[in-house]
């Protein structure tokens, strides 16, 4: 079983993100589970939403505790609360930022992860520039298609077809696109380096 | 069909499927995404006639499925928590009346402290109500049961509470399979009631019962809903062979057999159970669990069937008796009787609280090291999790 | 050609002899075939007015829907004594479930006919002030908010008389009741209190709000009849005198209703989507003593002092309605 946690602010489509990344393994073949982290957050909040991806039905109820994959969608997070906290040894770190992950003060922990498991990706300039709006969740799952190649990027862009319609959903499977291959830039350039 | 869809939805398309006539609906959380579901399915008119109606409480959302369905239309209404406690007076009422309303309840605490999060308190609380109650495992089970919902209600004429746990079940999106119309059509057929307000046949409904009377019908009421005991089984096989999958029954024995220890739970958390068994028996750890679907009325002989002489079995109550301890307890102890199980209740997973597989084994773990006598095993009434940091600073 | 206008005075009630009038013009009372909804053996004291008004409703709302009606009652005396198991005394399709919910109840039915496309059968929800007033008012408000097609009748007879005479948010300043004793410094209800639901239904801008007294059942009649014709949430609101509650001779209750409308206490008037459309004029007028003093519960005003200042207040409030609805013949006024 492949576990995910997606920290972000209510507004941000943290929950959704959760949903369509759960969509997409459903779509890959897989089974998926995703659910939030059932609060009453309001908008700007901190919030987390969880996704399991597995060969078997998923039977398990519990929050996801050691998590596989971490991604940040708001970097501001970081400061505040505890998200890497129980990524396994050898997990995947995906954060939404302009800035470098040593800028953000995570170059220990990308110390920890293996080589390419941590990346930092401009999610919000990516959907500013394709949708048009700072909203950075299908991105981010471009970007996380790329970094743990769990799930194709093709399957990415039919899950965000079936939540959203006309140009926002051009718009975010360009965003989605755009990011996976921003990332396999990286990494191959991580593994060649 | 199948799909990735959230919990509530699933519950939502199905419902539709079964043809209500009237839907009323007043948002609480955890089940307001329910009857949203329901509203725009009605809004685009693939549900149709259906009348959707917007009340101004849980208790007229259930008092307009009451007049509903003495009118003879089939009525669902759905909530949770303070909405159900809200609406108590008229629970008794639709099953005094004998209405087969149905209703899902999104189970959540209740205050105060005020918390929207899962436990069992709302729908434990009503126990007593003349209702039959259904807990959902998981959302395939969830949606399937108000299918067989619709069918037992109508054929008993006594109302029925779905149970699914709310937001652990209502928010979570999984690979559902909402079952199609025609099947749902051929299982479910239109709603026949016992009597109808029918001004060509005008008929008294609802009138005052003295002492001379009242034993009877309650005790009429219990024999009816007894019949469920039976008739939950035969539709459940019946669902099986129309739909090509197996919805819960009375109970769910899971790895049992050769168990020296078995859980008994309701609800979504009897998933997270089943992984932590596999996890312990693959350590040599006999340990089963046993869930309960029906909760009302209670499978007695189902439950006794599922355990045996020798097994240790632990209550997990998602809900307890203030003053007095769990309420899952209560009956287990009444079917066990004459049985060499020893019983201990473990509260767990109040106001949401999640129960971990970590906790569960550590519940296990402990609740077996105890000796077979029952009067050095676990303490009879255990909160798990509890944190004893916070109680000393409270 | 001089004309001479026939007075059709009977004992002064204004009561009009129907053997006089053609029959299209009689009451449904008067009518051999009428429904008998509620029937008669059921268990009402002596003089209720209650059981009066519910007759005459019922039996005017099946002839105005040629015999398609579901009435949903709330708890309360009218579901008590007329529902004592195995017995019924409604030859109407009736459905009674709990005291604060009719109006819910009958919106449900109103629902289901609509979902079964039988909006030829009408619908009315009745209850007494308490289930309207007090613990149904947050249906009936929901009730005239959703606009549903049910004509909802309060029976008011200002107090919860089937608990044995507590008070409710109907009953009238200064009325002793069981929950309002009479001590020197709390002479029965209190002034102030309490809310008129005609007018609060009238906000709510439904299609037709009535107000009736069993003085006058042609009225009553009349303007069931009327509701009957309309769409949507309706209201009628009948004063029924009890008297238990307001300690009156049986053989009374007819007239105190109509001091009550005399004395200007109690407004009839009919309003269409919140604008009051017509008034029953007061024909001879009476001071409010009139009225008072013939009931056991307003007795501390007369003895053994008598509370010159309380009938004032109370007078006051007949003035102030009198006003408001113009209801003096402009002769008299």
């Amino acid at each position: 079983m492949f576990q995910i946690r997606i920290h972000g602010r209510g507004g941000q489509g943290v929950v959704t993100a959760a949903e369509l990344l759960s969509v997409a393994a459903n779509a890959f073949g897989r089974h998926a589970q995703a659910f939030p982290s059932f609060g009453s957050e309001r908008t700007g909040a901190p919030v987390v939403a969880f996704c399991r991806i597995d060969d078997r039905p998923i039977r398990l109820r519990e929050p996801v505790l050691e998590p596989d994959a971490v991604i940040v969608q708001d970097s501001t997070l970081l400061r505040q609360i505890d998200v890497l906290g129980g990524l396994r040894p050898a997990g995947y770190l995906l954060v939404n930022t302009a800035a470098t992950l040593d800028d953000l003060g995570l170059g220990g922990v990308v110390a920890r992860l293996p080589p390419g498991h941590a990346v930092a990706v401009s999610a919000t300039a990516i959907a500013r520039t394709h949708v048009g709006r700072p909203v950075p969740n299908a991105a981010l799952l471009g970007a996380f298609a790329a970094l743990t190649e769990l799930i194709s990027i093709d399957s990415v862009a039919a899950a965000i077809a079936t939540r959203f319609h006309g140009h926002l959903r051009d718009g975010n499977v360009t965003a989605a696109r755009a990011a996976y291959e921003h990332v396999k830039g990286v990494r191959s350039g991580a593994s060649a380096a | 069909m199948r799909a990735q869809r959230e919990g509530s939805q699933a519950v939502a398309l199905t419902v539709a499927r079964c043809r209500p006539e009237v839907v009323c609906a007043y948002p609480i959380s955890p089940q307001t995404h329910i009857v949203e579901g329901l509203s725009a399915i009605v809004a685009s008119g693939e549900l149709a006639p259906c009348e959707f109606v917007n009340v101004e409480s849980e208790f007229a959302a259930l008092s307009v499925a009451i007049g509903a369905s003495a009118a003879g239309a089939r009525a669902y209404t759905a909530t949770a928590s303070q909405g159900l406690l809200f609406m108590a007076e008229a629970l008794w009422n639709a099953s005094g009346l004998g209405l087969p309303i149905v209703m899902t309840v999104a189970n959540r605490a209740i205050g105060a402290p005020i918390n929207i999060w899962n436990d069992h308190s709302d729908a434990m609380a009503l126990r007593d109500c003349g209702w039959i109650q259904l807990y959902a495992q998981d959302n395939q089970e969830a949606a399937d049961l108000h299918i067989l919902a619709f069918r037992l209600a109508e054929q008993l004429s006594v109302p029925v509470m779905v149970c699914m746990d709310g937001f652990v079940l209502t928010h979570a999106v999984e690979e559902i399979d909402v079952a199609d119309q025609e099947l749902v059509d051929r299982y479910l057929p239109p709603y026949r009631p016992r009597q109808v307000l029918d001004p060509k046949a005008p008929i008294t409904i609802g009138a005052m019962v003295g002492p001379e009377a009242f034993t009877e019908v309650r005790y009429l009421a219990h024999q009816t809903q007894r019949q469920a005991l039976t008739v939950i089984p035969r539709l459940a096989d019946e669902f099986a062979t129309v739909f090509g999958r197996r919805s819960a029954s009375l109970v769910s024995p899971y790895r049992t057999e050769d168990a020296d220890l078995v859980v008994v739970a309701l609800g979504s958390v009897l998933g997270t159970l089943a992984e932590t068994i596999d996890e312990l028996r693959d350590d040599g750890v006999r340990v089963g669990a046993l869930g309960i679907t029906t909760f009302r009325p209670f499978p007695t002989e189902a439950v006794r069937a599922a355990l045996r002489d020798g097994q240790r079995v632990v209550a997990l109550e998602r809900a307890f008796s203030i003053g007095s301890g769990g309420v899952v307890s209560q009956d287990l102890r009444v079917a066990l009787a004459g049985m060499d199980c020893p019983l201990s209740t473990v509260v767990a997973g109040l106001g949401g609280r999640p129960i971990t597989r970590p906790s569960l084994r550590q519940l296990i773990t402990q609740a077996r090291s105890a000796p077979g006598d029952p009067t050095a095993g676990p303490q009879p009434l255990v909160f798990l999790d509890l944190d004893r940091d916070l109680l000393a600073h409270g | 050609m001089a004309v001479q206008r026939v007075k059709f005075y009977q004992t002064g009630s204004f009561a009009v002899g129907n053997r006089l009038l053609d029959p299209a013009m009689r009451s449904v009372q008067s009518d051999a075939t009428r429904t008998n909804a509620i029937t008669s053996g059921h268990r009402a004291c002596r003089g209720c007015g209650e059981a009066l008004g519910a007759r005459y409703v019922l039996d005017a709302a099946m002839r105005a829907t040629g015999g398609k009606l579901v009435t949903v009652n709330a708890t309360g005396c009218l579901e008590v004594f007329s529902t004592p198991y195995p017995e019924s005394a409604w030859q109407v399709a009736w459905l009674h479930s709990l005291f604060g919910n009719a109006p819910a109840v009958a919106a449900g039915v109103a629902a289901a006919l609509r979902a079964k496309g039988r909006t030829d059968i009408r619908v009315i929800g009745q209850a007494g002030d308490g289930g309207t007033v007090d613990i149904g008012f947050g249906c009936l408000s929901g009730l005239f908010e959703r606009d549903d097609d049910v004509l909802f009748v309060c029976y008011d007879n200002q107090g919860y008389m089937n608990t044995g005479v507590q008070r409710s948010g109907a009953t009238p300043p200064a009325a002793r009741t069981t929950t309002t004793p009479v001590e020197e410094q709390a002479p029965g209800n209190r002034f102030g209190q309490g809310k008129f639901v005609p007018f609060i239904a009238m906000a709510h801008e439904i299609p037709y709000v009535a107000t009736a007294t069993i003085a006058d059942l042609r009225d009553l009649e009349a303007k069931v009849e009327r509701a009957m014709q309309l769409r949507g949430a309706r209201y009628l609101h009948v004063l029924v005198p009890c008297p238990l509650g307001w300690g009156t001779d049986a053989s009374e209750t007819i007239r105190i209703a109509r001091l009550a409308t005399e004395c200007g206490l109690f407004p009839v008037f009919e309003a269409e989507r919140g604008e009051v459309t017509d008034v029953n004029p007061i024909r001879h007028r009476v001071p409010v003593e009139e009225y008072l003093r013939r009931q056991v519960r307003y007795r501390h005003l007369f003895e053994p002092t008598r509370r010159d200042d309380l009938i004032a207040r109370i007078q006051a409030r007949a003035d102030a309605n009198i006003l408001r609805f113009g209801l003096l013949d402009e002769k008299e006024s």
